[in-house]
Formats: structure tokens, C-alpha cells, sequence
């Protein structure tokens, strides 16, 4: 399969013996799903249609895509190790990341943008505020989290319940769903302190079913199925913001022309500021002790011991303020939606975070907001494509996972070092590792 | 059925609790019973996949997380050639299924490679975070290819192997061993005898040992690694494939969703029992369908998916090894 050089057989040659490999092997993966559907009569019996024709695309597909992978392999010199990109990348970010936030505090005042632009904003704003809770606990602490969207849920639903059960407001709710939230991530943490990798991923993916199975079936407390309706829109600080005006209103009381508009742009700043604030904390624990013990314990756990750092408070910070955030960020999408029910808390979710994450890079913050537009982004503008999104959503993260394991950005910066801080390769560092 | 409708929805669109009322009339063992023969097919299937996992994790310490997802896949082929056979061909009884069993594996077997090529192969020897989102970028892959190929819709077969033994008939409730729950322990068992033997007595399932303990002393003896990683994958997607069949046979309704729950409860099965023990995860398996089972029969058919998590946490916790996983010297 490799590209040895004991073979003397011409490059195309060999390209083409590769793709009709390729070609048979798509024959025999695709003629029976693709080519023969099974559908049901009227009758309630099955049977099969055929579709030979985009049996014979897909293959012609396997058979270029081989021939030109085995033909450009072949023609490329192979790449020395990385570090093309670095360092520029790395210079740029520093500039990147003033820029981005410039455009991104004065994007409700470009003209053109509306209210759809405005919404994607926040909804990739949230997925940021998401991405850098998790890389606390998977980036930081080294802790391989798979069911982060339970903390999601819980801040979702702690906000939802407790303002329409006792009419808390949003900002006394915010704080509270934040707590809970962190809670939830102290008690998920205990009994998962000894487990490590891939260990720890399952059983925090199953935490994240249970909850979600609790949301669903303890209907009396949560709504079931169906959710909770109803959930209370923010205010400004007590002003409400109605589309009519009318006294006492947000419009009223600025003198404004009342838009449906001013809530959009009010839940964008929101976003934006809550996620401003995991990153300015997250980037402030780094350098403090607890953030140092995280780092180290993500390296060497034992090692972190034999120096008298006690693992159980270490771990179970990094849980509870990954969770934190997430409920935070839950509680903002439910005030935002004014309904929730556990359809938005699957796994796949947690998947779509750690795989921002992941991609971009997780020394990066600059790198994780990248990889949560262009994720989210992408998966937006390809709305119309309905089931086909999800499709190309899977391949995208197969092929950047196979191009750029170590995510967009992937080198690292220590957070403290003797003398110069210098770039180190990612591969050094053991994020996920614990 | 019931069982099957939850498996595939989630218990949340289950309304009600199968045989309760039957259960409360007093014929309590009958039913014990009836309980135990389905958990025992049930957890066969879930064993079968439970291989799977712990082969792949055994040799290259990854969750497959795509494993699931093949096991949907196989599911689909068997349903495929079912048509094919029984309604294009007229064929009927052992022979249509055997033929559906075979094809059902290699072409599973052929999935299992190309997942392995394509999203794992390049990723070896990358860090650890790697291989694992490109496993759950090729989950969401497989989960929604199959979905535009064959749409969403639930496909409802008809028994093609109806009937059974009756062991005991009380009134209004007979316990039945079905020839269907006969098929699936009884070709469960002989795959896992067959495998068993592959790996025990062939070279290559020496050569799979080797690298499960040491790739690289073993790539320094000769042994060709990826060649053999490969193989893990085609004979774990090969008895997914079995898996998938049965399950088709047994419950008679697929979607494109199955794999996930059933490929998370097989992960369980395969760390209840050890992971990288063959016989625990057919152990494990086991006792995850029969839990699983009693659970829906006594308590509460919503909180089942609750009860299989919680002992996969509970195992990890007191028990980290797993029920085989030390004891065991021989794995994969």
C-alpha cells in the first residue's frame, strides 16, 4: 500500500491499479446500501428499489479520489515535520485575535447585518463560550470529558425551572444554574477520580445519557419529552424588551424606536460578555496555582502527587469550573430559546464540542473560536442540505482529524517557563491524555 | 417487541410496562423465566458486539466508537438480502438465513476495513485525542449515510423464522423458547467457538495476541502490524454483522439509529467483563441483557438505559478491571 520505491512500475500505473482496488471496494460497500433501498409498500410489506446509477457515481467518486490521493502522495516530496505553519500562524494569532474581537463587538452595527447574521452570531458565540469551558477540563486538566453536554442541560434547566417555578430573574438565575451546574460536575467528578482516558470518556458519556434519561422520564419535574415552555425572556437590567414599545420598556426608556431587533443585539452582547468571561478566567487560572496544578497533572499525575498536589481537590476543580461555564451557557440558551427539552442535550453535542475543541487546537483560544465558526458556522449556511449537513459535517471532522491531528493550531505555549517563553510542538503536551 | 421499540427509540416513547399485569397475577416464576431466555438472547447480541470493542481496544487502545455503527450497518445488509431472498427468491428457513448471515458478514467486513483505512490507519501513532474523533466523525458518518440510503424511517420485517418451543403454559401466560432465541444463542455460540479458535490456535490470532501485548517488538519480529490491526477490525465488524443479523431477526425493526445505544451497552458489556478479555465480553454482554431485561420486567422500562450506565459506572469504580480482566491472561 505504501509508496515504496523497490516498485519499478510507473507512477500512473500504479495510481490506477490503486483506484480500481478503490473502485472494487466501493462495488462491494456501496451496491448493497446504496444500490438496493429498502422501502415500505403500502401494503406494510418491504421492498427493494434499485439505484445502480448512483451506485456507479459513488464509485467513479472512489476511483478519482484514489487515483489523484496515490498520484499527488507520490509526487510530493515527503514533508519534513511541522512548523511551516507555526510560527506564522502563531504571529498572526496575536493579531487575529484583537481583530476578531473588534469585529466581533461591532458586529450588530454592520449595516447589512440582520437578524439572521445576528443569530448565528450568538449561536456560534455560545458554541465558543462552550469550547473554552471544555478545554478547561479537556485542554488544561487533561481530563477526557464525552458527556459535557450534561452540564448544558443542567445549567439549562436549572435556569428554566427556577424562573418559571419561582419567577427568579435571569440575573439572579444566571449565578444559581452556574452553581448547580458546577455541583453537578463536583458529583460526576467523585466517583470518576481514579478512571483515566478512554475510561473516563465512556463514563462520562454515560453520565451525560443518565441525565439526559432523567429529563425525559421524570416528567413531573422536568416536562418529559416535551419541555418547558414558556421560559422567561431577559430583560435589561428589569426593562423589558417588547416589539410594541409602551411604557416602561427597554425602547422607552433609552427613547429608542422599539425593534424586535434590540433583544437580538442585547442576547449577542450577553453571549459575547459571558464568553469574554470564561476565557478572561480560564486564562487567568492558568497562571495561577490551581491552573499550574492542572497543567501538571495533565502531564504527570503521579509525579503531581509525589510533589504534594492533592489530585482529588485538583480534579474536581477542573470539573466543576468546566461545568460551571456550561451551565452558564446552558441557562443563556434557554433564556434565548424560551424552550427546552432533552432533544438539544444528546451526545451528539458533546461531540461537536470536544471536536471544536480538538480542531482547534487546545492551547489555543484564539484557535478553539476559529474552529467554532467555521464548525458552526459552516453547518448553518449548508441549513437547506438538511440530512446531507450532518453527512458532510462527519467527513469534515474524519478528514481534518487526518490531515491536522493536533487541530488548527498546534503548537503550544507553555504557561510558565524559566527564561523565554518559547512555542512548543503539541505533541509534547498530554491534553486528554488523564 | 417491546424491548426492541425501546432499544431502538430510547425508553421515552414507551408507554407502557410489557407483562406487568401478567407478573402481578401471581405466575411470578414463569415469568422470572420468560425474562431469563430473553436476556440470555438479548445479551448474546450484545456480547457478539462487545468483542468487537474489546478486540479493537485490546490491540490499539481506542474505543471503536464507529462499532456501533457497523453493527447498524450489518443490521441493514441482513435486511437487504432478506428481501432479496425470501421475498425476490422465495427462498425460506436456515438456508435463506445462513445466506443472509454470510453476506451479511462480509460486507460488514469490508465496512470494518474501510473505517479502519480511511479514519484510523492515518492516525496511528498520533496523539490519543486524535483516533477518537475521527472514530465519532465516522459514527455521524455511517449513522447518516445509511440514513439518506435508506431513509429514516423504521423498516418493519416480518418473522422470518416464526414459532417456537412452549416450556410451560399457565393461565393466560405461556413462556415460549423461540426458534428465533434458539437461532441467535446457537449461532452466537458457534461464532464465538470459531473465533475463539481463530485466535487461540492460528497465527494469525497469535499475531493479533503479539501486538496486543507489544506492537512494536512485535512489528520488530516480523509481524505485519497493520495487516494485523486490519484483520482485528474485518473479524470484529464480521461478528457485529452476526450481531446485526439476529438482532434484525429477533426484533424485526431497524432504523439508522441503532447502533448508538446498542454500540454504548456493548462497550459497558466489554468493560464489565474486562476489557481485552474475550470471554468477559461475552460474560459481560450477558449480564447486560439480562440487567437489562429484569430491569424493564420489574422496575421501570424508562430507567433501563439508566440502570446498564450505572453499572458501567459502579464497575468502574469498585471494580476497574472488570469481572475478568486480570484473571484473564489470555487476550486480543
Amino acid at each position: 500500500m505504501s509508496g515504496s520505491a523497490a516498485e519499478p512500475s510507473p507512477r500512473i500505473v500504479r495510481a490506477l491499479r490503486e483506484a480500481g482496488l478503490a473502485a472494487l471496494v466501493a462495488i462491494g460497500l456501496f451496491a448493497p446500501i446504496v444500490g438496493l433501498r429498502s422501502d415500505v409498500a403500502p401494503n406494510g410489506s418491504l421492498y427493494l428499489r434499485e439505484r445502480w446509477d448512483d451506485v456507479a457515481i459513488l464509485v467513479a467518486l472512489a476511483f478519482g479520489l484514489r487515483f489523484l490521493a496515490v498520484l499527488l502522495a507520490l509526487h510530493r516530496p515527503p514533508r519534513t515535520a511541522s512548523g511551516r505553519w507555526e510560527e506564522p500562524l502563531r504571529r498572526a494569532g496575536q493579531v487575529l485575535g484583537p481583530l476578531l474581537l473588534a469585529f466581533v463587538v461591532l458586529l450588530p452595527f454592520i449595516p447589512s447585518f440582520g437578524r439572521y447574521e445576528l443569530d448565528l452570531g450568538i449561536l456560534v458565540l455560545t458554541y465558543v463560550m462552550l469550547g473554552w469551558g471544555l478545554n478547561i477540563v479537556v485542554g488544561l486538566a487533561g481530563l477526557l470529558d464525552l458527556g459535557y453536554v450534561a452540564f448544558y442541560a443542567v445549567g439549562a434547566y436549572s435556569y428554566a425551572l427556577l424562573a418559571t417555578t419561582f419567577g427568579f430573574s435571569f440575573w439572579i438565575c444566571l449565578p444559581l444554574a452556574g452553581f448547580l451546574s458546577a455541583f453537578a460536575g463536583v458529583l460526576l467528578g467523585f466517583p470518576v477520580l481514579r478512571l483515566r482516558g478512554d475510561y473516563l470518556a465512556i463514563v462520562t458519556l454515560a453520565f451525560g445519557e443518565i441525565i439526559r434519561v432523567i429529563l425525559i422520564n421524570w416528567a413531573s419535574f422536568t416536562g418529559g419529552p416535551n419541555g418547558i415552555t414558556g421560559i422567561p425572556r431577559p430583560s435589561f437590567f428589569g426593562l423589558p424588551f417588547s416589539a410594541g414599545g409602551g411604557p416602561g420598556s427597554f425602547a422607552d426608556f433609552f427613547g429608542l424606536e422599539p425593534s424586535p431587533l434590540h433583544r437580538v443585539i442585547f442576547l449577542y452582547y450577553l453571549i459575547l460578555a459571558l464568553a469574554l468571561l470564561t476565557n478572561w478566567v480560564s486564562m487567568r487560572i492558568r497562571r495561577q496555582p490551581l491552573g499550574r496544578a492542572w497543567e501538571a497533572m495533565r502531564e504527570d499525575e503521579i509525579a503531581c502527587r509525589s510533589l504534594g498536589i492533592n489530585i482529588t481537590t485538583t480534579k474536581l476543580t477542573a470539573f466543576a469550573m468546566g461545568a460551571m461555564f456550561a451551565g452558564i451557557a446552558g441557562s443563556f440558551f434557554a433564556t434565548r430559546q424560551g424552550f427546552i427539552s432533552p432533544e438539544s442535550f444528546t451526545f451528539i453535542e458533546s461531540a461537536i464540542i470536544l471536536a471544536i475543541v480538538v480542531l482547534g487546537g487546545m492551547g489555543s483560544q484564539v484557535g478553539i473560536a476559529i474552529a467554532a465558526a467555521v464548525m458552526i458556522g459552516g453547518f448553518e449556511v449548508f441549513r437547506d442540505l438538511q440530512e446531507w449537513r450532518m453527512l458532510v459535517f462527519g467527513i469534515a471532522m474524519v478528514v481534518i482529524m487526518v490531515l491536522r491531528p493536533r487541530g488548527l493550531v498546534s503548537s503550544r505555549t507553555p504557561t510558565v517557563a524559566l527564561a523565554e517563553r518559547r512555542v512548543i510542538a503539541g505533541s509534547l503536551v498530554g491534553e486528554g491524555h488523564g | 417487541m417491546a424491548l426492541a421499540r425501546d432499544l431502538l427509540y430510547g425508553p421515552h416513547r414507551e408507554t407502557y410496562r410489557p407483562h406487568r399485569e401478567i407478573w402481578d397475577e401471581g405466575n411470578g416464576v414463569a415469568y422470572a423465566l420468560q425474562q431469563l431466555i430473553n436476556g440470555i438472547s438479548l445479551g448474546m447480541i450484545y456480547g457478539l458486539i462487545a468483542v468487537g470493542y474489546t478486540m479493537v481496544y485490546g490491540i490499539i487502545g481506542m474505543i471503536n466508537f464507529a462499532h456501533g455503527d457497523v453493527f447498524m450497518v450489518g443490521a441493514f445488509i441482513a435486511l437487504i438480502s432478506i428481501i432479496m431472498l425470501v421475498a425476490g427468491g422465495g427462498m425460506e428457513g436456515m438456508a435463506a438465513i445462513l445466506i443472509v448471515l454470510l453476506l451479511s458478514m462480509a460486507i460488514c467486513a469490508l465496512y470494518g476495513w474501510t473505517v479502519e483505512r480511511i479514519a484510523y490507519r492515518p492516525l496511528r501513532g498520533s496523539f490519543r485525542l486524535a483516533p477518537l474523533i475521527s472514530a465519532i466523525g465516522m459514527s455521524i458518518v455511517l449513522q447518516n449515510y445509511v440514513q439518506i440510503a435508506q431513509g429514516a424511517r423504521v423498516k418493519p420485517l416480518n418473522p422470518v423464522l416464526p414459532g417456537g418451543i412452549e416450556l410451560h403454559r399457565a393461565e393466560g401466560f405461556v413462556v415460549q423458547f423461540s426458534y428465533m432465541q434458539m437461532l441467535i444463542i446457537a449461532a452466537t455460540l458457534l461464532v464465538l467457538g470459531v473465533f475463539t479458535w481463530l485466535v487461540t490456535a492460528t497465527p494469525l490470532g497469535r499475531a493479533m495476541r503479539a501486538c496486543e501485548q507489544d506492537r512494536k517488538m512485535a512489528a520488530l519480529l516480523g509481524i505485519d502490524t497493520d495487516r494485523t490491526i486490519s484483520l482485528t477490525f474485518v473479524i470484529g465488524a464480521a461478528l457485529a454483522a452476526v450481531a446485526g443479523t439476529m438482532y434484525l431477526l429477533r426484533y424485526g425493526v431497524i432504523d439508522f439509529y441503532i447502533g448508538f445505544l446498542a454500540g454504548v451497552k456493548a462497550f459497558t458489556a466489554a468493560v464489565l467483563g474486562g476489557i481485552g478479555s474475550l470471554p468477559g465480553a461475552v460474560l459481560g454482554g450477558l449480564l447486560i441483557g439480562l440487567i437489562e431485561t429484569f430491569w424493564s420486567a420489574y422496575f421501570s422500562v424508562q430507567y433501563k438505559d439508566v440502570a446498564a450506565f450505572s453499572i458501567l459506572v459502579l464497575t468502574l469504580i469498585f471494580l476497574p478491571t472488570g469481572l475478568l480482566g486480570r484473571a484473564e491472561v489470555e487476550k486480543v
